[in-house]
């Protein structure tokens, strides 16, 4: 049985600031993350980021990883990182969790605290031959472009004008990839204007109020029929058949959460952030004492404020293992909930702001 | 390969070139890279293909999570190739059905 401080699951934006900043504080930590590398999908971001000076604006999200391996590489007497390495089971008897790493290679962990930042996984929706090869999630088509430099096709139908599915239509056209067309249910452009204004200057049709009603081909996609929806969402219009090679599903993502309900954190619905979350007080606890959440398993939003969440539990955790002196926690505990509410702030944060209230309880204390 | 030759802002580093097969084909990929990327970029889409409709499945999440990528590597069934990486004269095989564990050695 290895045994640890503090285990972050996740070594994305969320886990891998939760990770540096216990480790500074102080913490043996160890990470483990699933993908052969770290950084989860802050690696595949070639955009340059929004939100604050303090988590990066203006940087791209690739570039954004690299400051966070340097500060990895900073840390490195305290923090063990294990790639490959999935986190399968948390048995809440003990407080065990078991990980393989690759296919077979099986350990267990006994960690004081554990940080759960297992980032989310892309929604589906239901049409004939959605299981074709050809359809793929929005950040795999990212992983495979962005990160290993392989063409996902020739042409690709966008299902989805979110930002997800804005800017993957942009970063398609700079890998040499012809966008069919985006298709999106609601009348309305789900992402940024600044996206979505990239994206019609390279002439790529946005399809608002239509939906995919099919994808076609015998063994793999070799197009696709798209519709309008009326009013009250159901098809209006002539079904229009599209060529395409690849359907991206940008529909959205929901909270990775299977190891939280194990464990045995108290859970709640929320549309606002996309699915069962973990109640958690205002310092990202969980209703589990030593398990705290950060980043999109904690509710969908962005990696600036996965990065400032992961802080807030990598504070409190080396703060419960006693690395922190009340005043020292106070001043980095204020300026982090700062950034968050700044990173929420106006009428753009308003849902997240939301959703946040129907899952945070203040306080597990009574 | 179907690789992306230029691109106005990433530089890819590609590692090792090694020769691999799928279903007794020769292929050539990157070492290190995943399996499920390499098969991609050598034009295949299909990896596997379901117990009972015999629907094939291929490439989804990327990310070890949806199973769609599930292939024989090396006589192991249910391998994530979208996780594991490649390596010199793997053998990748589509996979039918629930696959056979094999007995152990």
């Amino acid at each position: 049985m290895r045994q640890t401080e503090v285990m972050v699951i996740g070594g994305g934006p969320a886990g891998l600031s939760a990770a540096v900043e216990a480790a500074s504080l102080g913490c043996q930590v160890m990470v483990v993350d699933s993908d052969l590398k770290l950084g989860g999908q802050l690696i595949k971001q070639t955009h340059k980021f929004f939100g604050s000076k303090e988590e990066h604006a203006g940087t791209r999200g690739y570039e954004i990883a690299n400051i966070l391996f340097r500060e990895l590489e900073e840390n490195k007497d305290r923090i063990q990182v294990l790639s490959n390495t999935t986190a399968v089971g948390y048995y809440k008897e003990d407080g065990v969790v078991s990980c393989v790493t690759g296919e077979d290679e099986y350990f267990r962990v006994k960690p004081q605290r554990v940080i759960m930042a297992t980032g989310a996984q892309e929604k589906m929706i239901p049409f004939p031959n959605n299981d074709l090869p050809g359809v793929y999630g929005a950040g795999a088509v990212q992983t495979l472009m962005n990160v290993y430099g392989v063409l996902p096709g020739k042409r690709v139908l966008m299902v989805g004008a979110g930002n997800i599915g804005l800017i993957v239509s942009y970063q398609l056209k700079q890998a040499g990839v012809d966008i069919a067309g985006i298709v999106e249910f609601m009348p309305h452009v789900g992402g940024y204007w600044v996206h979505a204004a990239k994206v019609r200057r390279l002439g790529i049709p946005i399809y608002l109020r239509h939906t995919i009603v099919e994808a076609l081909g015998e063994r793999y996609v070799t197009g696709a029929v798209i519709q309008a929806v009326g009013e009250k969402g159901g098809l209006a219009g002539e079904p229009k058949k599209v060529d395409c090679d690849v359907i991206c599903m940008a529909v959205g993502l929901t909270p990775t959460c299977e190891l939280l309900w194990q464990a045995g954190c108290e859970m709640v619905f929320v549309p606002e952030l996309c699915g069962y979350v973990a109640k958690r007080d205002n310092q990202m606890r969980t209703s589990v004492p030593t398990i705290w959440v950060a980043g999109d398993a904690a509710g969908i939003e962005e990696a600036s404020s996965a990065m400032v969440e992961g802080r807030v539990a990598g504070l409190n955790a080396a703060r419960s293992t006693g690395h922190v002196t009340d005043t020292e926690f106070d001043a980095r505990s204020s300026l982090y909930w700062k950034r968050l509410s700044d990173l929420r702030a106006g009428p753009v944060g308003e849902k997240i702001r939301y959703g946040i209230s129907q899952a945070c309880c203040g306080s597990w204390e009574v | 390969m179907d690789l992306i030759k230029e691109h106005p802002i990433l530089e890819f580093e590609h590692g090792k070139k090694v020769k691999f097969f799928f279903d007794g084909k020769a292929m050539e990929g990157f070492e290190g890279e995943p399996i499920a990327a390499a098969l991609h970029a050598n034009g295949v889409r299909i990896y596997r293909e379901t117990p009972e409709m015999k629907r094939p499945r291929g490439f989804f999440c990327a990310i070890g999570k949806c199973s769609s990528c599930f292939m024989v590597v090396d006589g192991v069934p249910n391998v994530r190739t979208c996780v594991t990486a490649l390596t010199e004269g793997m053998r990748v095989e589509t996979q039918r059905g629930k696959g056979l564990v094999p007995p152990l050695s």
